[in-house]
């Protein structure tokens, strides 16, 4: 069953809180990422139908902003979700030899996930972070200035701490 | 050394909190202006400051703020756009991270110029760790009177608030941008009205750059007229610039707008050089959606003279022989890079980013990156390079929005500046796959210096 416990409740009403009055759609993509971050990483339709009655608005309203927005994972995704950037200047830096290497590393291309669920690799465009290149975003922070021996480096602290939470 | 008005105490430790930054002199121009000024003096400052848009489209600040209007009855809003996602560009990060309170500051004597008690910072998706740095920042001055009711005594009221976006680039179009704080898809909106009459929520709005407004704290503290007199002809004040790309120092650089190109790209104060001891081939001095301009044409203007990093040098020559000052997103191309393949993956970006909503771009974006893409690995005809042409012309000043010509300007100053080497790469297919280029296939090699 889909719904916030009330840590998520508390955070969900301190979004809507800050507009006017009937407002309360202007909430929909902060509420979206939360729903995300609790609900699995990803954005089912009976997430968005749930998050489409705690605005009180229609589901059309919350599918048709869900999928415009390329931070919001429409099917299931991996544990850790690495997402690299590819635009010009992570390509003159070499991003097309790290994207190779995490893909051969992991046996997956991007877009995939593997198949213990642990690693979701994605190919993204510019993240602002041009002049820290190549660079990749792990959820809530970037990895930057990165080499093989950085992408091994975080597969493996990756590694560590699921098995360390299992 | 130039002067430095944004990012001098950035470095101080402990600069990122409250106390710090206070004791360091800051909150001093919010006192000068709630204490000592009303709105219309705050505003006659910014406009004597000839301070300029920091985001991309250099609009006057100033004349931007007098714009909007004052219905009786109906709440003004102010929202700053940090969702800086033009390829090439990290400043506005960069000063958020490091020095977050002068970004409050600016917000909150710009909000009290325009009558704004409920502000907005809409921060793009990605950058959700200075989310809680910009919070936090906001929370230290709410409890030290700076934000919140009555500050100051002055009767006063101001909140800030940080919505995260969600990945769009388009967002950072300011009418996109409104739409997205609304809960809404991206899609920019159809001007007039524009959003000083009828903005967020329909009520009157100014969007303006987070270095913008950033930059209103020290034209308070020293007087618009003092600002004015940094810089050059209309390029007053100091800009941030990010450099990428083959250089030997990438970074965030603060400059006063009187130094040369050459002196940005090889002094050790700013990039140092080349990296990897290389020659400079190109560079896109603006943000990725600026022309871009071989070595010769960067460095030099086509009358032959010295080129510099400000607003009406860099465009000299017009989109002919010249670019533009942009978002000061500074991308540096060294000998061994590509053009074909950099414009490729500048095109699929685009692709990427329209929205859709105007047939030009959504149908254009697509097809220049197809035929870039297999010009790139060989599978080009001659033809494909006119077509090309043909293309970006009909996106250009077709659209809703400037993302049409941020998608057809890359296109077509790679062709016209650079037409010998995508016929390079129709002409010798396998070469191209193997990424071997250089400058040595040019006709008219571009001078460098050694």
């Amino acid at each position: 069953m889909t719904k916030f416990n009330d840590e998520q409740l508390k955070e969900f009403n301190r979004l809507v809180a800050r507009y006017p009055e009937g407002k309360q759609k202007s909430a929909l993509l902060p509420v979206l990422h939360l729903a995300q971050d609790s609900f699995g990483g990803w954005l089912s339709a009976e997430t968005m139908d749930y998050v489409a009655g705690l605005l009180n608005i229609t589901p059309i309203e919350v599918y048709e902003v869900a999928t415009f927005y390329s931070m919001y994972n429409l099917k299931p995704v991996g544990k850790y979700m690495f997402e690299v950037c590819q635009t010009g200047p992570c390509m003159v830096n070499g991003c097309d030899d790290i994207i190779e290497y995490i893909g051969t590393k992991l046996g997956i291309k991007p877009g995939e996930t593997t198949a213990d669920g642990m690693f979701t690799l994605k190919t993204v465009e510019c993240l602002g972070a041009c002049g820290y290149a190549p660079m990749m975003q792990m959820g809530k922070h970037y990895k930057e200035h990165l080499t093989k021996e950085k992408v091994d480096a975080i597969i493996d602290e990756c590694r560590k701490n699921a098995a360390a939470n299992n | 050394m130039g002067v430095k008005l944004l990012l001098e105490k950035a470095h101080v430790p402990g600069i990122r909190y409250f106390e710090t930054y206070r004791k360091e002199g800051g909150y001093r121009a919010v006192e000068k202006a709630l204490k000592q000024m009303d709105p219309a003096s705050i505003v006659e400052e910014v406009k004597k400051s000839g301070l300029r848009g920091r985001g991309g489209a250099g609009f006057p600040a100033g004349m931007k703020w007098s714009f909007i209007a004052k219905p009786e009855g109906v709440p003004r809003h102010l929202v700053c756009n940090a969702d800086e996602s033009e390829p090439g560009t990290f400043k506005d990060r960069y000063l958020m991270e490091f020095i977050p309170h002068l970004l409050i500051e600016g917000l909150i004597v710009s909000s009290f110029a325009l009558g704004s008690n409920d502000t907005y910072i809409y921060i793009r998706g990605e950058y959700a760790w200075i989310v809680d740095i910009l919070e936090q920042a906001i929370e230290e001055a709410k409890a030290n009177g700076f934000l919140g009711k009555n500050i100051l005594g002055s009767g006063f009221d101001c909140n800030i608030y940080v919505q995260r976006g969600a990945g769009a680039y388009i967002c950072g179009e300011e009418t996109a941008l409104i739409e997205s704080l609304e809960g809404k898809r991206g899609n920019p909106r159809i001007k007039p009205p524009f959003p000083a009459i009828e903005g967020l929520w329909r009520r009157p709005t100014v969007v303006n750059n987070v270095e913008t407004l950033a930059a209103v704290v020290p034209i308070i503290n020293m007087g618009g007229d003092e600002y004015a007199k940094i810089g050059v002809g209309r390029s007053t004040g100091t800009k941030l610039i990010s450099a990428c790309g083959n250089i030997n120092k990438p970074g965030v650089y603060e400059i006063d707008m009187t130094i040369s190109v050459e002196e940005f790209i090889y002094s050790d104060e700013y990039c140092g050089g080349i990296a990897n001891g290389k020659r400079l081939k190109a560079c896109i001095p603006g943000g990725s959606s600026v022309p871009i301009l071989p070595a010769n044409l960067l460095l030099k203007t086509a009358k032959g003279e010295t080129r510099y990093m400000n607003y009406e040098s860099l465009s000299d020559g017009g989109f002919a022989t010249g670019s533009m000052m942009g978002s000061g997103g500074f991308i540096v191309l060294d000998e061994d890079q590509c053009i074909v393949k950099n414009t490729y993956t500048l095109a699929r970006f685009y692709r990427h980013e329209s929205c859709g909503q105007c047939s030009p771009c959504r149908e254009g974006t697509g097809w220049m990156e197809k035929i870039l893409k297999n010009i790139d690995t060989g599978k080009g005809k001659m033809s494909d390079i006119d077509l090309l042409w043909d293309i970006q012309r009909k996106i250009e000043g077709n659209t809703i929005c400037p993302l049409g010509d941020a998608a057809a300007w890359p296109v077509a100053a790679a062709i016209r500046h650079f037409r010998d080497e995508f016929e390079w790469h129709v002409n010798h297919p396998e070469e191209a796959q193997k990424r071997n280029y250089g400058l040595a296939h040019y006709a008219d090699p571009i001078h460098v210096p050694a």
